[in-house]
């Protein structure tokens, strides 16, 4: 079994997805010779050629409406934003036809799509490379958004995403891109795309993460551990649609819930999980919810982000908080 | 100074205003009585616009963009087209759908309210209207990259309006359109408005079609009034796109007699005399013209088509009106290709929400 970096999972589910169904394509800025910009399509032109491993002029609105283009023609495309931090351009063909075509036209046309992305900070990148906008695209209607934390989940999740009949925001975090190399089994096994997944199991605390924040959160279950407390880690994976089940399990259990995200607070999408503990599961809880967030602030330069991002220390600092509330 | 480049933008016309050939006609139009479908589609074009608007009027149709004194572009354009080809319109190409076989009724539904009028019978592969200018046209480039890929020798067909070219989606889509020659050919419909805002502060450029020259396409400029010449010029793109010669934008010159939609008064920005002008070029009298001086069409065909077209168009409206609206739930049942779990409980309060309508 080949061990693999999350980046390097994309890439094994993008040949896997190619190899299989012929009708997907790959497109984007730098994906064909170059192979990405992070390598995420490294070996696809030349293993399935330049027809379907497509280089697209320097124009994010074009890849996404292409794309649109492509798919209810038949085709299953997988774009590749460079950056999150560039899709913004894209949203108008995201919002506007990806995510209706299938609705308005009563199922006569449909947008089996993937519009990928590195996302978030934390890589030392100029402006504009550090975004986390997954709330914008969770609010929208017929999307779904989903963050891989691992490169095992990073297969499947894609490989579901993939093959998916509808569009999905795949969203990949580039810090973590290369943290950790896992054993994952090329077998073409997806993920379902409609469960948070529990990576540890506890009974004191819950802390509901997605995305390069896994990291930091399991880092402060550990402690927390050391500490005779036992945290459960939820991984949302699937922000939209959501798996309240899980998380209302899991919170129903434990009675305390800290929510860690690496956007801005405000609408971020931890508010929307918050809510929906609120409105379905309020008398469990036995603490107020805590959020750890980025702060309201536009993501700062590489010589301030250490201080924007949730550290393992502000997950400890909430979690102790929790815990300690009677 | 070296000269590296040079371009030019040819303009096509057929018959001139008054319905007079200017020189010789392309085949397709030698014989006259080949021309009568297209003049009966402009005919049913004009009678339906009419009848959308009075729908509105009287609160039983929503928002209507008209295209009257626009129906030689949309005709034009969907009779050089094969049913195999995909048309990628806006919102001003009634015509061009009803060409291709979308019924009067499924039309009258979606500019009604009804999501199930975009769920036509047939052109199935055909896109539904448009409204974010210029957004189709981008479709229409991953719609001609999938025909190419699949090596069929198929073409998208999109059409946009004059102030959608100002947009970005469309410097985009001719751009991307060119660099992978893909077969899809870009109709603008200039009718010289963007709601209130003229052609002329639109944009620099002395015409439309030159933006194909940036993109390295061709670029052509057809008289928008005269159905021969964009039938032609629609044609030609078509040919060369089917011949895996890539993309062309055409241009075609016409005007909006009407205001920009039934929500719209266009007598805020623009003279009633200024529009008045224009019935001269109007592009129905201007075939029938012809096709009476050739002897292809009478007095009495006239009266024969204006009645089987109210019939039609009567017929239409009645299975309109009758059509009830679907069930609040339905607003879920297209969403995703299957219902999401997660969504479950919503549909379930939609659809008990059935019967408040009038609440």
């Amino acid at each position: 079994m080949p061990e693999v970096t999350l980046v390097g999972a994309v890439t094994m589910a993008l040949a896997r997805a190619m190899a299989e169904d012929e009708r997907v394509v790959v497109l984007g800025e730098d994906v064909g010779v170059n192979g990405g910009v992070f390598r995420a399509t490294q070996g696809l032109l030349e293993r399935f050629g330049r027809e379907r491993v497509i280089d697209t002029p320097l124009a994010e609105l074009a890849i996404a409406g292409v794309s649109v283009g492509m798919a209810a023609a038949g085709l299953k495309p997988v774009a590749e934003i460079q950056f999150s931090g560039f899709i913004y351009p894209a949203i108008d063909q995201v919002v506007s036809h990806a995510s209706r075509l299938r609705n308005r036209t009563r199922g006569r046309l449909s947008c089996p799509m993937v519009l990928r992305a590195p996302c978030g900070g934390g890589i030392h990148a100029p402006e504009h490379h550090g975004e986390s906008n997954e709330a914008m695209f969770a609010h929208m209607p017929g999307l779904r958004v989903v963050i891989p934390s691992s490169p095992q989940r990073a297969y499947g999740l894609l490989l579901a995403a993939i093959r998916d009949p509808d569009p999905v925001i795949f969203l990949e975090p580039a810090r973590i891109y290369r943290a950790v190399k896992q054993e994952v089994a090329d077998d073409g096994e997806a993920l379902p795309l409609d469960t948070c997944f529990v990576l540890r199991e506890g009974r004191d605390v819950t802390l509901i993460t997605w995305g390069a924040m896994v990291k930091e959160t399991l880092a402060a279950a550990e402690t927390l551990a050391a500490e005779a407390v036992s945290a459960e880690v939820i991984d949302v994976a699937t922000l939209k649609l959501l798996d309240t089940d899980t998380i209302l399990a899991s919170v129903e259990k434990t009675g305390r819930c800290v929510i860690v995200h690496e956007a801005a607070h405000t609408g971020g999408f931890g508010a929307e999980i918050a809510a929906r503990i609120a409105e379905k599961g309020l008398l469990s809880l036995q603490a107020p919810l805590e959020r750890v967030a980025g702060y309201d602030t536009i993501p700062p330069l590489p010589r301030l982000e250490h201080h924007y991002m949730p550290s393992e220390a502000r997950i400890l600092a909430a979690a102790r908080r929790a815990l300690a509330f009677a | 100074m070296t000269k590296v480049a040079e371009f030019a933008i040819e303009y096509t016309q057929f018959l001139d205003p008054s319905g007079r050939p200017t020189g010789r006609l392309p085949d397709f139009a030698r014989d006259a009585a080949a021309l009568i479908p297209l003049y009966r589609a402009m005919v049913l074009t004009r009678r339906f616009d009419a009848k959308a608007i009075a729908l509105q009027r009287t609160g039983r149709l929503g928002t209507f963009a008209s295209s009257l004194g626009q129906e030689a572009v949309v005709v034009g354009l969907a009779s050089a087209m094969r049913t195999d080809d995909v048309l990628l319109p806006s919102y001003r190409e009634t015509g061009a759908q009803l060409y291709r076989g979308v019924g009067l009724d499924e039309l009258l539904l979606y500019w009604g309210g009804d999501e199930r009028g975009s769920d036509f019978a047939g052109p199935k592969h055909d896109f539904p209207v448009s409204v974010p200018v210029a957004s189709q046209c981008l479709h229409a480039v991953g719609v001609g990259y999938a025909m190419k890929l699949q090596r069929e020798a198929r073409v998208a067909v999109c059409v946009c309006g004059d102030g959608a070219t100002s947009n970005g989606a469309f410097y985009e889509a001719i751009n991307c359109a060119g660099a992978w020659r893909v077969p899809a050919v870009f109709v603008v419909n200039n009718n010289q408005w963007a709601i209130s805002v003229p052609r002329t502060v639109q944009t620099a450029a002395e015409t439309l079609a030159q933006k194909a020259i940036a993109a390295g396409i061709p670029g052509l400029q057809v008289d928008g009034n005269d159905v021969i010449a964009v039938r032609h010029g629609v044609a030609q793109a078509l040919l060369r796109a089917r011949a895996g010669d890539g993309p062309s934008v055409v241009e075609a010159l016409t005007y909006r007699m009407s205001d920009h939609t039934t929500a719209d008064d266009a007598s805020r920005y623009r003279s009633a005399e200024a529009v008045s002008e224009r019935w001269a070029t109007d592009p129905i009298p201007r075939l029938r013209t012809y096709l009476v001086e050739a002897g292809a069409w009478t007095k009495a065909d006239e009266e024969r088509l204006v009645e089987e077209i109210n019939g039609d168009i009567d017929a239409a409206v009645e299975r309109y009106l009758k059509t009830q609206p679907q069930p609040p739930e339905a607003m879920f049942d297209y969403l995703y290709a299957e219902l999401p779990r997660a969504l479950a409980e919503q549909r379930a309060a939609a659809a008990a929400s059935r019967g408040d309508d009038h609440a």
